[in-house]
């Protein structure tokens, strides 16, 4: 009898932690990945982001642009804990990750790359690729050193071996994968940079000038990397010159100048935006 | 698995299995150039008539300077080689460990007193409050950039020192009893080589010994020297241990970690990685290793003064380090060596060979030697060169120095291909179908990996 009575109960149980994860999930799908909210950022007198708020919804790609001197890099450098931002907050899949620790923001699931690259020249491709993935038990030093441990350590770097040598694989750069990474090209850093920030398993990447230094065959398959990705469900916020890129694959764009956000919006919308031809753009588009 | 690893990949030179072969054959190598420097040296010493006795002497010392300083070496390398934080306070770091471990063993009955515990726990505190100076000394070296990192690790050696000297340190009384540095003066203690008359005493070791010990009768050694190379066998044990340790944090993710701060500290963060944590570990470590490489060194007088820790003892560490290749175990190791051997006990032996034949007298200044060339007598110079000979080995160590800068800037071994990883990573997975399994790797990796 109790038997009988209890099962339904279970079962409503588990049907509204259900519904509740479902309905969490769809909150979280509808709320953008990154918040930024009326970020400030001085260095001394100098005030170089001055309120600037945007969201960047999840699984799209969004362009920042702006002249030089806008914010951009300093943006990134706040949103990823270089800076300590002066004013405003950050927010990160509902996550305050305002003033966190570089290494902690990138545990979260934002990692970024760099303008100029920043490969670990003295390091090969390959030790480059291992460096990246999140919780390794071989970085603690006992793991690595005391000999129980080290089997389940040597377990998980031929893993790690494996996922480093198919993303190389992806980004068509595994037959560099013995050399110094400071001996690559400009355009093979800037790849490795994105294979090694994809093995973190990151939710969104952000990437500064990716395009920069990059000839145009390897730009586009640049760009059909980050166009699989995004199918794959990553959300890309990236800092580019090129208007070509910029409007061609970006579904939103956020213009900054002057440490403010400028304008917001759809590329089409933003390439006939008066403000941001007058400022950026020169009138040309 | 890892039973059919082929390690023997041809274009692959360097880019080895982290486990056996590499720090097999590494061992080899070093064996292979202490033994020909041996036979050197021993040859060279034959042939120009010095006594067995001498040149066994001399090896002796040889080796017993070349351990300590590949232990050093070894320490610092962590430091310095691979995780590129530029310690030039390696001195203060073995005043630490060897004072705390004088103070834990000195009798309690001699001046300064000490506790009297057993030689071990001496041993193991020295290490543990090198490193916790150590720690002391990472705290500050967080907030600053290598080069200022240096003039901190500098200013503490030299604070340390000075603490140890000063007077208010000197002796002071707790229950009676006076406690203290000794100053000046020092510290007397029982040896850590007091260690090789106990193991005398034991069964294998003893037997092993006595064989020695006739052998040296036969040979015309003195019991002295073979006394001290028993002590230098114990150090090498020690370089063994210290290489193969370090080998092991080297050749792993904690050591791919070191490698990357060293590198790039900020791109390291970047990727999710504690990097003030690992710096803080590794310093500890590694001051940890200086502590007890310094008890085996001068712990092994049976006084100990602040003399023994000017800078320019972290100096010579590093000129064996640069020698052999900074970031290389195997070059911090022959480093330690060929400094050993060949710029600092090679120019005595050099000496001891001249005396040997001839009845050299420096004269008072080199203007007088070479006045006495001119008039055409050379033995003036050669012997004003082997009575200053301590002095003209720094002008030795300079140029090798500079030679070095222009001909192998990374050192003997420096530059060397070593994979900072667990597993041999030249091993390809069989996939090779491209994108498709690069994206499953991608979205899936994190998930089914774990």
């Amino acid at each position: 009898m109790s038997d009988v009575e209890t099962e339904p109960t279970a079962d409503a149980a588990t049907t509204t932690s259900e519904d509740s994860t479902e309905a969490t999930g769809s909150r979280l799908d509808e709320m953008p990945i990154l918040r930024v909210d009326d970020l400030v950022k001085r260095f001394g007198g100098i005030t170089a982001i001055d309120g600037a708020s945007f969201e960047v919804e999840r699984g799209t790609i969004t362009g920042l642009i702006g002249p030089n001197g806008a914010g951009k890099s300093t943006t990134f450098n706040c949103i990823t804990g270089v800076h300590e931002p002066s004013e405003g907050s950050v927010v990160f899949e509902g996550t305050d990750i305002t003033s966190r620790r570089t290494h902690q923001i990138a545990t979260e699931g934002l990692v970024r790359t760099f303008q100029i690259a920043r490969e670990l020249p003295e390091m090969t491709v390959l030790e480059n690729m291992m460096l990246a993935p999140q919780g390794q038990l071989g970085e603690s030093l006992w793991r690595s050193v005391a000999p129980i441990a080290r089997r389940e350590v040597v377990r998980e770097e031929e893993q790690l071996r494996q996922r480093a040598w198919d993303t190389l694989e992806f980004f068509e750069i595994d037959h560099l994968a013995h050399d110094y990474a400071g001996t690559l090209s400009g355009g093979q850093r800037k790849l490795l940079e994105m294979a090694r920030a994809l093995l973190t398993d990151p939710e969104m990447m952000l990437l500064d000038e990716p395009m920069a230094g990059v000839n145009p065959s390897l730009e586009k398959k640049l760009l059909e990397h980050v166009h699989e990705l995004q199918e794959q469900g990553y959300t890309f916020l990236l800092v580019e010159h090129d208007m070509d890129v910029i409007m061609n694959h970006c579904e939103h764009v956020i213009v900054m100048h002057q440490g403010q956000v400028l304008a917001e919006g759809p590329a089409a919308e933003i390439k006939s935006n008066d403000e941001v031809i007058e400022a950026y753009l020169g009138g040309e588009v | 698995m890892s039973d059919d690893r082929t390690t023997g990949d041809g274009l692959l030179d360097g880019v080895r299995e982290s486990d056996l072969p590499q720090w097999a054959t590494d061992l080899g190598l070093i064996a292979g150039i202490v033994l020909a420097t041996y036979v050197g040296f021993a040859v060279l010493g034959l042939l120009t008539g010095v006594s067995v006795n001498a040149i066994a002497g001399f090896l002796q010392t040889v080796t017993f300077y070349a351990a300590v300083y590949a232990l050093v070496a070894l320490a610092l390398n962590l430091h310095w080689g691979y995780t590129g934080l530029f310690n030039i306070g390696v001195a203060g770091f073995m005043a630490v460990g060897v004072y705390t471990m004088a103070i834990l063993t000195a009798a309690p009955d001699g001046s300064p007193a000490g506790l009297g515990l057993p030689i071990p726990i001496g041993v193991v505190g020295g290490m543990i409050a090198a490193a916790l100076v150590g720690f002391v000394a990472a705290l500050p070296a967080l907030r600053v950039r290598a080069d200022y990192f240096a003039i901190v690790t500098l200013g503490l050696s030299e604070i340390i020192r000075l603490s140890l000297l000063s007077g208010a340190l000197r002796s002071f009384e707790i229950g009676g009893t006076e406690y203290g540095t000794g100053g000046g003066s020092g510290i007397r203690y029982t040896p850590v080589d007091s260690v090789i008359p106990w193991l005398l005493e034991r069964p294998v070791f003893g037997f092993v010994g006595d064989q020695l010990f006739a052998l040296g009768t036969i040979l015309g050694i003195q019991p002295s020297v073979i006394q001290g190379a028993l002590y230098t066998g114990v150090l090498i044990v020690f370089v063994v241990a210290f290489y193969l340790l370090l080998t092991r944090i080297t050749y792993s993710p904690f050591g791919r970690l070191l490698k990357a701060i060293r590198e790039d500290e900020l791109a390291a963060r970047s990727l999710g990685k504690n990097t003030d944590r690992t710096k803080i570990i590794v310093f500890m470590v590694g001051c940890g290793l200086m502590g007890l490489a310094g008890i085996l060194w001068q712990g092994s007088r049976s006084l100990v003064s602040p003399d023994s820790f000017m800078p320019i003892v972290t100096f010579y560490i590093f000129v064996a380090l640069i020698v052999g290749g900074e970031g290389s175990n195997t070059g911090s190791v022959i480093g330690g060596f060929a400094f050993a051997a060949f710029l600092w006990e090679g120019p005595r032996f050099i000496r001891t060979i001249v005396r040997t034949h001839a009845d050299v007298r420096a004269p008072p200044t080199i203007y007088d030697a070479f006045v006495a060339l001119g008039g055409g007598d050379p033995l003036a110079l050669v012997g004003y060169m082997i009575g200053t000979l301590d002095e003209i080995r720094f002008i030795l160590v300079g140029v090798v120095l500079i030679l070095l800068m222009i001909w192998r800037p990374d050192g003997l071994l420096g530059h060397r291909k070593e994979i900072a990883a667990a597993t041999d990573l030249s091993r390809r997975p069989t996939a090779t179908d491209g994108g498709q399994t690069g994206e499953e790797a991608a979205t899936t990796g994190g998930e089914t990996d774990e």
